[in-house]
């Protein structure tokens, strides 16, 4: 049984529909990679698992639970982690105190969760009573990141966590995506680095307006000469 | 030396005293701004609204046969505010969690309390009449003379002012314990930087607002009940008292509790010290001076001293838009 199974959604802002039929499952364990243009829906598709969308038609399951049009705030309680594709660190708190948001939910000692992102990111314990919004873009990715993992989530929803980062920072993202993954945690990733992203993935899915295009094992859409010319420049 | 006393005393010291009332009143409106984004109109209401709480309480008390060594009304605050904190949450409930619900504007939510207000007033004056009221059921207030060095006029301190600089403090400082260290009261600021956020995290938004209302329903209460303690009870007490607040809000940097606070005491002391007469305080050095020293030199006369908070806000709102504590724009 998938973990995360997506069937036929569709949905979109308000009245106006984005989503035309977007189809998606994730095994306990995987990296999910979700490809394609700017304006395919690859953050529509993201934010509509996270109850933020209109969804008029199809199903998301998780864990075997039916958790379509649920509210954003209900999912943090099934461990699911998302971290947008902007405005993701709270600006005026400290770094630390956007780490203790992210485990808002958890009554329990989370002091070893924190030990462990600090020390997944070791820029953040240096910096950890400045205030997020003075970080650089690459400090404030590992912030929401690192915001995400308080929960000790079965499922991360990353979007875009390399962009603007130099291909340094962008490995070294990956990098730690990789090592949270072989902790167990599934991970479903919107990409603009479609190759490198596809390289580590189980599974790709590549958008386009509003739905599946492609939809293969990660190696499989990089060997795909299809795909590498419509998506992957050559 | 008596001219300073007199200084001291209208001046200083009233600049104060209005001024914590100003800022208790500006923290409510810039945190209700913050998590919930509108301007809350109704909050100089919510103030008499606690101050007739607390005469209610009062009275109760009094007619129980309750004695206490200071004046009953002050003892009857604490639980006012209570209640003032739970009729809070009631008028949201009633009238503003329905709009946001259904995803209005901000500008509705505005002249929601708008009529809330009014509906406020033609309540109190339905069920109070428009008579001013002494709070002081079952004691006169005490009034210190604190004597002044070299002076023979003293320091003149009310048993209400003394109490309201003694509850400004710690409310100011209950306030920054709550919002630095406490959970909820960071979630609070989660909220306010970025709600969006603040629901994919998990903060559950109901308490957030929950505690919006209990703090900025408790402060106006306390707030309006020691004022109308300083002076007597009316049920006009917000016409005046609006104003000023909105201008240290917008001044302190809207959504900001610590600009709030020292919006609220600028706008105070500016107002206390345009209308002062300062010529008591030239009147010792009036040779020197190459000018006829007038009667009455204040800056503004008593009349239109709604005016200087108008004037500070334009100011700011030219200069420095954001506030002092770099708010929202509006
Ligand atoms: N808040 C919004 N309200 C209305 N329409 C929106 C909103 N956000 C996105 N859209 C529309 O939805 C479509 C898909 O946007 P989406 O953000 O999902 O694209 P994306 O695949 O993530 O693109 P990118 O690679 O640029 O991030 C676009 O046509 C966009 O105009
Ligand atoms: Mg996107």
């Amino acid at each position: 049984m998938s973990l995360l199974k997506i069937s036929n959604l569709h949905a979109g802002y308000g009245q106006m529909s984005i989503l035309k039929g977007v189809d998606m499952a994730l095994e306990a364990g995987e990296i999910g990679v979700i490809v394609g243009p700017n304006g395919a829906g690859k953050s529509t598709t993201l934010k509509a698992i996270f109850g933020m969308l209109n969804i008029t038609e199809g199903s998301i399951e998780f864990d075997g639970e039916d958790i379509t049009g649920i509210r954003s705030e209900a999912l943090a309680a099934h461990r699911i982690a998302f971290v947008p594709q902007e405005n993701n660190v709270f600006h005026t708190l400290t770094v630390h105190e956007n780490l203790e948001m992210g485990a808002y939910i958890r009554r329990d000692d989370f002091s070893r969760v924190m030990d462990h992102v600090y020390e997944i990111f070791p820029p953040l314990k240096e910096k950890r009573r400045q205030p997020a919004g003075e970080l650089s873009g690459g400090q404030r990715q590992m912030v929401a990141f690192g915001r995400a993992l308080m929960i000790e989530p079965k499922l991360i929803l990353l979007d875009e966590p390399t962009a603007g980062l130099s291909p340094m920072f962008m490995s070294q993202i990956f990098d730690r995506v990789i090592a949270i993954n072989k902790t167990g945690v599934t991970v479903a990733m919107v990409e603009q680095n479609a190759k490198q992203a596809l390289a580590i993935a189980h599974k790709g899915f590549v958008l386009a307006n509003g739905a599946n295009s492609f939809t293969d094992t990660g190696r499989n859409l990089l060997e795909n000469p299809e795909v590498a010319k419509s998506f992957l420049g050559g | 030396m008596n001219d300073l006393v007199f200084f001291i005393n209208k001046g200083l010291l009233s600049g104060m005293i209005i001024g914590s009332i100003y800022a208790m009143g500006a923290i409510g409106v810039t945190m209700i701004f913050g998590i919930l984004r509108f301007a809350h109109f109704a909050h100089g209401d919510m103030m008499t609204l606690g101050a007739f709480v607390t005469l209610i309480i009062a009275a109760l008390l009094a007619s129980a046969g309750v004695v206490l060594p200071c004046p009953i009304a002050f003892a009857a605050i604490i639980p006012a505010m209570a209640v003032t904190a739970v009729l809070a949450i009631g008028l949201d409930r009633i009238f503003y969690k329905p709009l946001r619900n259904a995803g209005a504007r901000p500008v509705v939510l505005v002249m929601a309390s708008v009529g809330v207000t009014l509906m406020l007033q033609g309540l109190i004056r339905l069920f109070a009449g428009v008579r001013a009221r002494d709070m002081f059921i079952d004691q006169p207030k005490d009034i210190f003379q604190i004597p002044f060095p070299g002076a023979t006029r003293a320091v003149i301190l009310t048993e209400p002012q003394i109490v309201l600089i003694g509850f400004t403090v710690v409310a100011v400082l209950a306030l920054h314990l709550f919002l630095t260290r406490s959970r909820l009261g960071k979630a609070m600021r989660a909220v306010s930087d970025n709600p969006e956020l603040a629901r994919i995290t998990g903060i559950n938004t109901n308490h957030v607002v929950w505690a919006t209302w209990i703090i900025g329903g408790g402060l106006a209460c306390a707030a309006g009940s020691l004022l109308s303690m300083d002076v007597t009870l009316k049920p006009d007490l917000s016409f005046n008292i609006l104003l000023p607040i909105f201008a240290a809000t917008i001044v302190g940097g809207i959504g900001q509790p610590y600009g709030a606070i020292a919006g609220g005491f600028l706008v105070g002391f500016c107002e206390t010290l345009a209308v002062f007469n300062w010529s008591v305080l030239l009147r010792p050095i009036k040779d020197s001076l190459w000018f006829e020293l007038p009667r009455n030199m204040a800056l503004v006369p008593t009349e239109y001293k709604l005016m200087v908070p108008f004037l500070i806000l334009i100011i700011v709102l030219i200069y420095r838009p954001t506030g002092i504590f770099r708010g929202r724009v509006l």
